[in-house]
């Protein structure tokens, strides 16, 4: 089943790059702010239970995809 | 004094490392490939070296950190043995648990090449027993992602437990946002593991030892580590 994983940077943690990122949106006299940058990972892992599946994608995430200090994860199986 | 130092591909201070501890200090340094399972027997010093491991693909250190000879170098820590990781190598140490913490991009965004003094805050430590409680040195650093994180929490931990080793500073050893080159938090530069033998730092101490090629700023961390070995 393909998983998309999205990590993103936790709301505490400085992520100058969506800083640098929204600045440049503001020269371009665009109202946006928050702007934060994260990582999409996509992937196709075998199974048909989606919640079966859900369970392999949360304990990749928790050995490599994600590093807790800073980043948290959401999983959507498509 | 036996000295290892794991190179990943894309590491590229190991042969500073190298000529740190093998031309200038005169030990034995063996280099150890990743992949490799073991690593040198009687390794006294595991030196994880700087550069860019795996293309710093999903964060830095992160798939170093589980490369084969990784596992070797957890039970070397386990064991009491010293690991200095460097640099990438203080990233790995983190990715690889062995420290807590870890190192985003420089608040600046920028790659920061540059001389920084460090204060001295252990002198405990088989790293730093040579030096002085406030003594302050000279290193070069050079890294875009050294901006040492914590959670609030685990920063009131880490410094309640005396675990950070070398902070930014001023020439004058004055500490302040103004001398910390990339937004770490509380200036922090480099740290130790609860039992003292895991040493993680962003400054290059191994490129500051060799009078032919410039100042000698980073001597202090390996004339402590002699000292360590000769005591030992």
């Amino acid at each position: 089943m393909k998983v998309r994983v999205s990590v993103q940077l936790k709301p505490g943690i400085l992520d100058p790059q969506g800083k640098a990122v929204e600045q440049g949106l503001h020269g371009f006299a665009f109202e946006v702010e928050h702007v934060r940058i994260g990582r999409l990972i996509e992937m196709d892992i075998p199974g048909t239970d989606p919640a079966e599946v859900k369970a392999k994608a949360q304990a990749m995430c928790d050995k490599l995809l994600v590093n807790p200090v800073m980043e948290k994860a959401s999983i959507e199986v498509l | 004094m036996r000295v290892a130092v794991p190179v990943f591909p894309g590491s590229n201070c190991d042969h500073d490392a190298l000529h740190a501890c093998g031309t200038v200090l005169g030990w034995e340094t063996i280099s150890v490939w990743h992949q490799d399972a073991r690593l040198p027997e009687n390794t006294d010093l595991v030196f994880i070296p700087g550069g860019f491991s795996y293309g710093d693909y999903l964060r830095c250190g992160a798939i170093a950190a589980l490369a084969p000879i990784m596992a070797d170098v957890k039970r070397h820590a386990d064991n009491g043995g010293l690991v200095l990781g460097v640099c990438n190598g203080f990233q790995i140490l983190c990715e690889a648990q062995l420290l807590p913490g870890a190192l985003l991009r420089n608040e600046s965004l920028r790659f920061i090449h540059a001389d920084v003094h460090l204060r001295v805050e252990r002198t405990d430590l088989p790293f730093t027993r040579a030096m002085k409680a406030g003594d302050v040195f000279r290193v070069p650093i050079a890294h875009a992602e050294g901006n040492f994180t914590l959670e609030p929490e685990d920063l009131t931990d880490l410094e309640a437990r005396g675990g950070v080793a070398f902070r930014y500073c001023s020439a004058q050893g004055e500490i302040g946002a103004d001398h910390v080159p990339n937004g770490a938090m509380n200036g922090i530069a480099g740290i130790v593991n609860l039992k003292g033998n895991v040493l993680g730092m962003m400054p290059h101490p191994e490129r500051a030892v060799d009078p032919k090629l410039g100042p000698t700023g980073g001597l202090g961390i390996f004339r402590s580590l002699e000292a360590a070995f000769a005591k030992a």
